[in-house]
C-alpha cells in the first residue's frame, strides 16, 4: 500500500446524476444539456472517488431591465438588458454560459406583477432564442409562484428545465408541475441543513424522483456569510458522501446576486477612491465567491457579470484538468 | 449502523420447516422484508434440524434462494469450514459479498477462516473466544482481537473486513457481563488504524428474560455510545430500528429532519 493510498478517503455514498435540458432524442429541442452531480468524493480529490461529471456555469437573465444594478455590472452587459431573448444569446454566445437562470422578477408585485402568461411568453422566447437547458426562477412570493410556475411548466413542457423554489411550506403544487411535466426541481432551505433534508423528504414523499432534485441552502457572498455556506454545503455534502441519500443531491449556489448586494462589488470608485477601480472591483468580488463555493462542492453556480463567468469557467477547466 | 438482520435461520420455526420442504417462499418473503426495513446484509443460518450429513447442500439451496431474490451481502452463519466454503462461494457468484460468520481466536480454526475471507474477499466476524472459552475480562478479549487482527494483516484480509465481536451473554446469565463488553468495543476501536469494526449478536443478550425487545434497544444504543458499528438483530423491531436511527442522529452520525425517522427508511428502500 502506498503512502497515497493510506490517504485516500474511502467514501461509501454518491451525490445523484442530474441531467437539465432535453434534446431530440429525448423529447426536447434542445441542442446541448447538461449533467452535474454524480461525485463520489470531496470536490478536486479525483483519487478519493468518481469526479463529478461537470460543475455547469449558468448567467442570470432577468425578464425585465434590472434597476439598481451597479454601472460596472450594467455595463458589462450592456443593452441587451432589454429583451431577454438578445441578453440570453449573448450570455450564451458571447460569454460561454452552460444554461440559463431565467428570473422572472417581473412577476413580482412591486415590480410590474406581470401575469403567469406573460412570463410563459417569455419563457417560450428564451428557449427560442437559445439551445441551451433553461433554469426557471420564479420571484419568490409563494403564492404568486405557485400561479406563474405552473404555467410556465406547462409552457416549457418536455424541456426538462429545473424550477425554482420550493420550500417547506409551500411545494406542493411545483411539485405537481414538475412531475407532469418533466422537469427538475430546487429545494430551498435558508442556511438550515435540517430543512435541506427534510424539504428532500416532503419533495420525494410526492413520488419526485430524488435524482431530479437540486438543493439551494442560500449563498452568502464574500464578507457577508460566505462561510455559512461554504460549512452548510460541506456538512451536507460530507453526509451524502457517508451514504446519507436524502443529501445526495446537487447544489446550487446565487453567486451573481449575493456578490453584487455587497458593498465592496457595488461602490463607485467616486465614492470610495481607495477601494480601486470599480470595473474590477465587483468582478473579483464575485470570482472570489464563487471559486470559494467551488471547493465546498457546488454543482451549479448562477454568475451575472460576463467576465467572471468566463474566468469562473478557466478555473473549473484549471481544476479538473490534471 | 451496519444492520444483519438475524431472520434467516433454521432456528426460527417458519424458515426451519421451510429449509426441510426447501420451500422458497418463506425464505425470499423474509429476505425482501428485513431489507426494506433497512438490513444492510442479510445473515444465513441453516439451524440445527437439518442432519448434519446434509448440512452443506441445505446452506448452497439457502443461499441460492436468497441470491435469487437479492445481491445483498450475506453473512454465511456457520462454524463448520466446509459449510462455509460452500455457503461463500454460492453467496460470490457474480460478484456477490459475503461475510464469514463467524472465527474464534483459536488458532487452528483462525488461519483456516483468515484464508477463506481472503480468497473470497469476504468480511470475517472474530469472536472473543479461544481454547478456553468465552473470554470473560475487557483484557482477555482484547487479547484475542488483537490476535485475530494480527492473523488478518498475515494472511492480507483488510482490516475493513474485519468485525470484532465481544460476545454478548445473556443477561440473566451474567449481569456485569454487558458492561465488560461496553469497555471492550471502546478498546476494540483503538486496536489499529484503521479501526476494525465491532459487532454485537444482539439477540442473545435478551435470551430468557421478560422484556427482551426494551432490553435490545437500550443496550444497542449504549453499545454505540461506546463505538459500536456493526449489529446482527431483528430489523422487522420497528422500535429497535427508531432507537438505533435516534441514537446515529445524537452521535451527529446522520443529519436531522423532522422526518427522519422516515427518511431513514426512504433512503434504505433506495438502495
Amino acid at each position: 500500500m502506498t503512502l497515497l493510498d493510506t490517504a485516500k478517503e474511502r467514501w461509501s455514498g454518491t451525490i445523484s446524476t442530474l441531467t437539465i435540458g432535453a434534446d431530440a432524442a429525448a423529447g426536447g429541442t434542445r441542442k446541448s444539456v447538461v449533467t452535474v452531480g454524480g461525485a463520489g468524493g470531496l470536490p478536486f480529490a479525483p483519487f478519493d472517488g468518481a469526479p463529478p461529471h461537470s460543475i455547469a456555469v449558468a448567467m442570470e437573465v432577468w425578464d425585465c431591465p434590472p434597476e439598481d444594478w451597479p454601472r460596472s455590472l450594467a455595463d458589462a452587459l450592456g443593452d441587451v438588458v432589454a429583451s431577454p431573448a438578445e441578453w440570453a444569446k449573448a450570455c450564451v454566445e458571447k460569454w460561454g454560459a452552460d444554461l440559463i437562470c431565467l428570473r422572472l422578477a417581473s412577476t413580482h408585485p412591486d415590480q410590474g406583477d406581470a401575469s403567469p402568461q406573460e412570463a410563459a411568453a417569455t419563457v417560450r422566447s428564451v428557449l427560442e432564442a437559445v439551445d441551451v437547458p433553461l433554469i426557471i426562477w420564479g420571484c419568490d412570493l409563494p403564492d404568486k409562484d405557485n400561479l406563474v410556475l405552473s404555467v410556465c411548466s406547462q409552457a416549457a413542457a418536455g424541456e426538462r428545465c429545473l424550477l425554482g423554489t420550493v420550500t417547506e411550506d409551500n411545494y406542493k403544487t411545483l411539485v405537481a408541475s414538475c412531475l407532469a411535466d418533466g422537469h427538475c426541481l430546487i429545494g430551498l432551505s435558508p442556511i438550515d441543513i435540517n430543512i435541506a433534508k427534510q424539504v428532500n423528504v416532503l419533495v420525494t414523499d410526492m413520488g419526485f424522483p430524488l435524482d431530479r432534485l437540486v438543493m439551494y441552502q442560500t449563498t452568502g457572498a464574500l464578507g457577508y456569510g460566505l462561510e455559512y455556506t461554504y460549512s452548510i454545503q460541506e456538512r451536507g455534502r460530507l453526509a451524502a458522501l457517508g451514504n446519507d441519500r436524502l443529501m445526495g443531491v446537487p447544489v446550487i449556489c446565487m453567486v451573481g446576486q449575493e456578490a453584487w448586494r455587497a458593498k465592496e462589488a457595488r461602490a463607485t470608485s467616486e465614492e470610495l477612491p481607495g477601494w480601486g477601480d470599480e470595473g474590477e472591483r465587483g468582478v473579483y468580488w464575485e470570482i472570489a465567491t464563487a471559486t470559494a463555493l467551488l471547493q465546498a462542492g457546488s454543482d451549479i453556480l448562477v454568475m451575472r457579470h460576463p467576465k467572471a463567468a468566463q474566468a469562473l469557467k478557466t478555473t473549473i477547466d484549471r481544476l479538473t484538468t490534471v | 449502523m451496519y444492520v444483519i438482520g438475524e431472520r434467516i435461520n433454521g432456528m426460527f420455526k417458519n424458515i426451519g420447516n421451510a429449509i426441510l420442504a426447501k420451500d422458497k417462499a418463506p425464505v425470499q418473503e423474509m429476505a425482501e422484508k428485513q431489507l426494506s426495513a433497512g438490513a444492510d446484509a442479510l445473515d444465513i443460518n441453516v439451524g440445527t434440524r437439518v442432519p448434519k450429513s446434509e448440512r452443506i447442500a441445505a446452506m448452497e439451496w439457502l443461499v441460492d434462494v436468497v441470491r435469487e431474490v437479492t445481491k445483498a451481502p450475506l453473512s454465511i452463519d456457520n462454524p463448520g469450514p466446509s459449510t462455509m466454503r460452500a455457503g461463500l462461494a454460492r453467496a460470490c457468484v457474480g460478484g456477490g459479498t459475503a461475510i464469514i460468520n463467524s472465527t474464534t481466536g483459536r488458532a487452528d480454526k483462525l488461519d483456516v477462516f483468515m484464508k477463506l475471507a481472503h480468497e473470497f474477499d469476504a468480511g470475517i466476524v472474530g469472536l472473543s473466544i479461544d481454547e478456553n472459552g468465552v473470554a470473560p475480562s475487557a483484557d482477555e478479549k482484547l487479547e484475542i482481537g488483537m490476535r485475530i487482527i494480527a492473523s488478518a494483516m498475515e494472511n492480507d484480509v483488510p482490516i475493513e473486513n474485519v468485525f470484532l465481536d465481544p460476545i454478548i451473554l445473556p443477561l440473566n446469565v451474567d449481569q456485569a457481563a454487558p458492561g465488560i463488553v461496553l469497555e471492550t468495543i471502546t478498546q476494540f476501536k483503538m486496536l489499529s488504524d484503521p479501526a476494525p469494526h465491532v459487532v454485537i449478536g444482539l439477540s442473545n443478550l435478551s435470551q430468557g428474560a421478560s422484556e427482551r425487545p426494551l432490553i435490545n434497544r437500550t443496550f444497542l444504543v449504549m453499545a454505540m455510545a461506546a463505538g459500536l458499528d456493526t449489529s446482527i438483530h431483528d430489523p422487522l423491531d420497528d422500535e429497535l430500528t427508531n432507537a438505533m436511527v435516534t441514537a446515529e442522529l445524537l452521535l451527529n452520525k446522520t443529519i436531522y429532519s423532522n422526518s427522519y425517522l422516515s427518511a431513514y427508511r426512504k433512503s434504505k428502500q433506495m438502495e
